[in-house]
């Protein structure tokens, strides 16, 4: 059996609907930043498959994804350090807590 | 590799200096020097801020690193735009950033707003997509760090979560859509996707991608389907930060989408996105006026009139013409001076008395008859009333849009001119709390900051000045005709 683009642009996209569900759908903080970085892990599936398999001649898509995945990694860095923040004020990390500004 | 291609780079390396000297100040300047570090950030801006507006020498339009980078008339000048803007915002937050509670960490502030300001350059230059994200991660993750900059006040954390929550999903959004960019036409180079896209028929990949980049984009400059996170982050973060957040970040970002979608998407335009343009410039409009109608804290008030805001400048966009990139720059430096009008006069009361209500201003000009009046031009600009630069700006954008020509713009330029009615309400709500309300004054009378005042002062002219020498906006058309995109 070949292995084709297909094969991994499924499962690609399942990553990515997942991380949109839990994006959408999870109240733990943390969990949400999990679910945000299967979407950014998708992402970058797709390009290195699309540069693989599509166009095998260059390596921009290589490329993208090595930048992508630090910025990943800083984003995460960040969002902890402002969870922790808001662990210390509410001491917990449920988004239901963080209701004192609405309209 | 030819190192001299730098060279082209003149204004971000003239920006890295800067942010080195103030680092470097910040870090290793002995203890009893460091009193002047907000002045010396000042004066420093200051300097490259007039530095940016010289002439350059030979051909200002370069390019380097294969075409990643370039850089033009027209980017200098919205980058120059956008430096007066951050000048301003450094001056009107040297109160608040010498207060007793920040002055350990002011190093940090201005460190970050430069690195920020840093990725807005790139957003705006990048002629490739790489650069472009770095661009964009630059310019809105420190910003997530500026947001929860105010340790002790918790609406401050609150609204950095979900800043940052939002920001990195839209990210990853656009990030998406720039896959199925790249698996379409094997390329991230402006020129070389767009030559494809003129190419191939349109196909539902296509329009796919330019939905998840439009929806990237739009949530920076918070139009409607994207904008719920504005108000939040606006009324918890420092007042200092959101008023670059609402001027700057935004400024830059419209810009940043009036190049992709014009230079990259530009051969799909009546087939894809003049569109969904319609539906969101006619969206943010709407919905920013009517929820600003119900505000009653000052800063969120102002986040949902900088939402509508929003919708004006994408009328440039929509218009897709040198009219619209001119008078799509020209708003934006308008916006600059009556926004950051606004938000000086917000800034120095709440400095003072720590108030924010949309009540505490019935009265205030029996006891500080200057900042309501800065507080009157800043609206009546923001509104478009005639002698004052909003007017112009908003007739330009008008202007701009209508030469595209098209039975549908000309309907989209009506409900924008409706709309101005509805924003013309709350605007004067504020000045008759000021003006007419009969109740006692909240506020006692105080003198601001000298910081403040100039800050505030810049403002003023910028308001009335372009209000009566509106022939900038002739320069600017004129850069922009050079421009090359249409």
């Amino acid at each position: 059996m070949e292995i084709t683009l297909l094969y991994y642009l499924i499962p690609s996209l399942i990553m990515f609907c997942c991380g949109v569900y839990g994006f959408l759908t999870r109240k733990n903080m943390i969990a949400i930043l999990i679910s945000l970085e299967l979407m950014l892990n998708a992402v970058d599936i797709n390009f290195v498959v699309f540069n693989r398999f599509l166009f095998p001649g260059q390596m921009e898509g290589m490329f993208f994804t090595l930048f992508a995945i630090a910025i990943a990694a800083a984003e995460t860095a960040l969002a902890i350090a402002i969870i922790i923040n808001v662990f210390r004020a509410v001491k917990g990390i449920d988004v239901r807590d963080l209701t004192k500004m609405k309209f | 590799m030819d190192y001299s291609q730098f060279l082209a780079m003149k204004q971000e390396i003239g920006l890295l200096v800067v942010f080195l000297l103030v680092f470097l100040y910040d870090t290793f300047m002995p203890r009893r020097s460091q009193g002047g570090l907000s002045v010396f950030t000042i004066i420093l801006f200051a300097v490259f801020t007039v530095w940016g507006f010289m002439p350059c020498m030979g051909s200002c339009a370069d390019s380097a690193f294969a075409g990643m980078y370039v850089t033009s008339p027209v980017m200098m000048a919205i980058k120059g735009i956008l430096n007066v803007g951050v000048l301003i915002v450094l001056i009107q937050a040297n109160k608040w950033a010498n207060s007793e509670i920040q002055i350990m960490r002011r190093g940090e502030f201005y460190e970050l707003l430069l690195v920020t300001l840093f990725g807005m350059y790139l957003m705006i230059s990048a002629r490739h997509f790489l650069l472009f994200v770095i661009g964009l991660e630059a310019a809105s993750l420190p910003l997530a760090a500026m947001v929860a900059f105010d340790k002790n006040h918790y609406e401050s954390h609150e609204a950095a979560v979900k800043y940052i929550l939002t920001a990195v999903f839209s990210s990853a959004i656009f990030m998406m859509g720039l896959s199925f960019v790249y698996g379409l036409t094997g390329s991230l180079y402006f020129s070389t996707i767009a030559s494809v896209v003129a190419l191939e028929e349109t196909s539902a990949m296509l329009i796919v991608a330019l939905a998840f980049v439009v929806a990237g984009v739009g949530f920076k400059l918070s139009l409607v389907p994207f904008h719920l996170w504005t108000a939040d982050v606006y009324q918890g973060a420092p007042t200092s930060v959101t008023s670059y957040l609402s001027v700057i970040s935004k400024g830059a970002a419209a810009f940043a989408f009036l190049v992709i979608l014009t230079q990259v998407f530009g051969a799909v335009y009546s087939d894809i996105w003049e569109w969904m343009l319609y539906a969101l410039v006619i969206l943010t409009i709407t919905v920013g006026n009517l929820f600003a109608l119900r505000q009653t804290n000052m800063k969120r008030f102002l986040a949902f009139s900088s939402i509508s805001q929003a919708g004006y400048i994408m009328l440039g966009v929509v218009a897709c013409n040198a009219m619209g990139m001119a008078s799509l720059m020209y708003y934006i430096l308008v916006y600059v001076f009556s926004n950051l009008a606004a938000f000086g006069v917000i800034q120095a009361i709440e400095n003072k008395t720590g108030k924010v209500g949309m009540a505490d201003y019935n009265g205030l000009h029996k006891t500080n008859p200057w900042l309501s009046f800065t507080m009157m031009l800043a609206m009546f600009s923001l509104a478009g009333i005639p002698p004052f630069a909003g007017f112009f700006s908003k007739f330009f954008i008008f202007t701009g849009a209508i030469a595209q020509g098209s039975i549908a713009i000309y309907v989209l330029v009506l409900i924008a001119l409706i709309n101005t009615i509805v924003s013309l309400f709350y605007y004067l709500l504020v000045v008759k709390a000021m003006y007419i309300n009969p109740e006692q004054p909240v506020v006692g009378a105080f003198r601001s900051a000298c910081s403040e005042r100039i800050g505030m002062w810049i403002c003023v002219a910028g308001i009335i000045g372009l209000g009566i020498v509106s022939c900038f906006y002739d320069h600017l058309l004129e850069l922009s005709g050079t421009f090359g995109l249409f």
